[in-house]
């Protein structure tokens, strides 16, 4: 009998993917095929064909120019991305792609750019950048661990919950404590790090979530990966 | 009079801070404040003005070939060796190099200097050439992005007055032409059989094109072929390099390893062919080429227990990559140290950019430094075999030596990390020593 497949998308690796995002992709990758599943990677990049069959979406953060490029290509792709979202596909939205998953992002110089609405949140251009390993504590996942680097300040609307509280960095704006986003099955947040590969919490939901959709159920293995559990520990107690 | 004070002030605490061991900018400082237009009349008055090198990757090593082949040239040169890459590092270097009234002995200054200090820089003194290498992700932990670096860049080629040299194949230099206020621009640039060897930051991801059948190809395919460079490097293997300069194949067996290194030197080529103008002494250049070493602490080559160890800086995902496909795993044995510390970044998220494929055949037989646990786990998740991953350096590098004395040793290594591995091989074998 053939693995069962899981169709995987990146969302613009090629104007979005810096800070390290690549590592979200490794991991889901491994993480997949150490419990039997054959993964299916696809790119999308603007202009591309949206894949028929998809379980699992990722997306990075980018340079404003990277934004600017992607912008147009995401408003149009926003409904099928909104519909699947609400269908409870799982999906893991960085820095940039989180911005534009929220209404809309209002520039420091006044620019508003438009989001896809898939969360209820907005942004606004910051003074400074927030930066810096940063520490979250979750109800779902326990203890979050990465690194941020962002001048939106993002605020949650009603719809939407935190991914995290702060206990250390700065989160969502740097004043009420919140970090990141959920909505259904989606994870957003400004924590680069990579952030799966020292959160294999997060990993694994996103995962469950996908096999069991596709499948109706998940060939839920425990997984002893090395260094896991001292990188977090170490990145944890790291400065800012 | 005020400058003649400046200076003698400066030098007193100069003396002071060396006697102190304290850094090379504090007596900067003091000149900049007493006299402000000390950079101006020092440096602006130079028989051949000033060259400004600046760039994310390469620029020490560089700047270090640069000086070489203007000296081979019979010029004397003033430049900022210690390192003090920053304006007050300048008048710091300038001052130990000036007489007591201010003047330097001296034809022409070649800088190296960070992208952020040198905008501050041009402002106070205007280049006559300036030589711009990449536009990488490193450090922004400091400047946010890529295209404020750019950014700085690009006000460094328009302050510049007689000719700019840019690097043809890194599309966001390339840009910077429209900026260029100097009547002349010189490239220099790769054949494009070696290019796929310098993926540029938009190009990393294309790994999955490589990997995914199916998956869109990256912008690599189709590039256009730009505009004709002065020095093209059309060969490289291991040391040995072949460029073609104006037309005319040029082969040389270099000092320098590594592709990174050797792409550079056609930089350096074009800018010392630009200032020299029809005047070069060509074979002269190509002497001083070939002896040019390594800047100190950009990597070296030691010699411990009778066998070679390479100490290889990294410090950002596509340095790391070129040093990975410029020294092949095979043959030797391989440590990895990276630090966090202030100097080298706190970011880690740059360890998922680089590809680490290429050590899968060999494995690692050391991880080391603050983040070696990172280090480990990233490995992991490339399938790359790790003998041991331990966060004490010294331990590691004991280890990484003793358990297999007859082989060559590469320890690729972010700065901390490699300033520390230095001072412990320094107990094992003649290292210079480290200030
Ligand atoms: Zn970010």
């Amino acid at each position: 009998m053939d693995a069962p497949v899981i169709d995987l998308l990146q969302l613009y690796p090629r104007d979005m993917n810096i800070y390290g995002d690549w590592g979200n992709v490794l991991v889901l990758r491994k993480r997949l095929a150490l419990r039997g599943y054959d993964v299916r990677l696809h790119e999308y990049n603007p202009g591309d064909t949206f894949p028929e069959q998809v379980d699992l979406v990722v997306g990075g953060g980018g340079q404003d120019s990277g934004q600017n490029k992607i912008q147009a290509d995401l408003l149009a792709q926003g409904g099928r991305l909104r519909e699947l979202a609400d269908d409870g596909l799982p999906m893991l939205a960085v820095c940039g792609l989180y911005q534009l998953f929220g209404h809309r992002f209002t520039t420091h110089t006044g620019e508003v750019i438009t989001g896809i609405g898939l969360l209820d949140a907005e942004t606004v251009g910051g003074p400074t950048r927030l930066i810096g390993n940063t520490v979250l504590d979750s109800d779902e996942f326990g203890t979050v661990i990465g690194y941020e680097n962002h001048s939106g300040l993002t605020t949650l609307g009603v719809e939407v919950q935190p991914f995290g509280r702060v206990t250390k960095g700065d989160g969502n704006n740097g004043t009420d404590g919140t970090e990141g986003a959920r909505y259904r099955n989606v994870i957003a947040t400004y924590l680069h790090g990579s952030l799966l590969p020292k959160n294999p919490a997060v990993a694994d939901y996103l995962i469950r979530h996908a096999a069991e959709r596709r499948y109706g159920s998940f060939n839920d293995v425990a997984l002893d990966i090395p260094h896991e559990a001292e990188a977090r520990t170490d990145a944890a107690a790291r400065p800012r | 009079m005020r400058h003649l004070f400046a200076t003698v002030a400066g030098k007193a605490v100069k003396a002071v801070a060396r006697l102190r061991g304290g850094g090379s900018a504090l007596p900067g400082l003091v000149a900049e404040r007493i006299d402000p237009q000390f950079l101006p009349r020092t440096l602006g008055n130079l028989p051949r003005g000033v060259v400004v090198i600046s760039g994310t990757n390469g620029k020490t090593t560089t700047t270090k070939m640069v000086v070489e082949l203007l000296q081979g040239q019979g010029l004397k040169v003033f430049t900022n060796r210690t390192g003090s890459n920053f304006t007050r590092g300048v008048v710091a270097a300038v001052l130990g190099d000036s007489d007591v009234r201010g003047r330097l002995d001296a034809d022409i200054a070649v800088l190296e200097l960070d992208e952020a200090h040198a905008v501050h820089f041009v402002k106070l003194v205007r280049p006559r050439y300036s030589l711009l290498l990449n536009v990488m992700r490193d450090q922004l932990d400091r400047f946010g992005e890529i295209e404020t670096t750019a950014g700085f860049l690009r006000q460094i080629a328009a302050a510049t007055t007689d000719a700019v040299v840019l690097n043809r194949e890194d599309p966001r230099i390339l840009a910077l032409a429209n900026a260029v206020t100097a009547p002349r621009i010189e490239y220099f640039g790769l054949a494009p059989q070696l290019r796929h060897m310098f993926p540029h930051d938009d190009e990393m991801r294309n790994a999955v094109a490589a990997e995914v059948p199916g998956a869109t190809p990256g912008l690599e395919g189709g590039q256009p072929e730009g505009p004709r460079a002065d020095v093209v490097l059309t060969a490289c293997e291991g040391s040995a390099a072949t460029f073609q300069a104006d037309g005319h194949p040029i082969e040389v067996e270099l000092k320098l390893t590594g592709v990174y290194n050797v792409f550079n030197a056609a930089a350096a080529l074009v800018l010392a062919r630009t200032v020299l103008g029809p005047a070069v002494d060509e074979p002269a250049l190509l002497a001083s080429l070939q002896n040019v070493t390594p800047a100190f602490g950009r990597g070296e080559s030691l010699t411990v227990n009778g066998q070679p160890l390479d100490l290889v800086l990294v410090k950002n995902p596509a340095g790391f990559r070129l040093a990975l496909k410029s020294f092949p795993a095979a043959g030797s044995r391989t440590m990895i140290a990276i630090n966090d510390n202030y100097a080298d970044g706190r970011d880690m998220s740059w360890l998922w950019d680089v590809d680490f494929d290429s050590l899968r055949e060999t494995g690692v037989a050391e991880v080391s430094g603050v983040r070696a646990q990172d280090m480990g786990l990233r490995l992991f998740y490339e399938d790359v075999p790790v003998g041991r991953v331990d966060t004490d350096l010294n331990a590691s590098l004991h280890r990484f030596i003793a358990d297999d004395p007859d082989s060559p040793k590469r320890i690729y290594c972010t700065y901390t990390a490699m300033l520390a591995l230095r001072r412990e091989l320094g107990k094992l074998t003649e290292v210079e020593v480290v200030s």
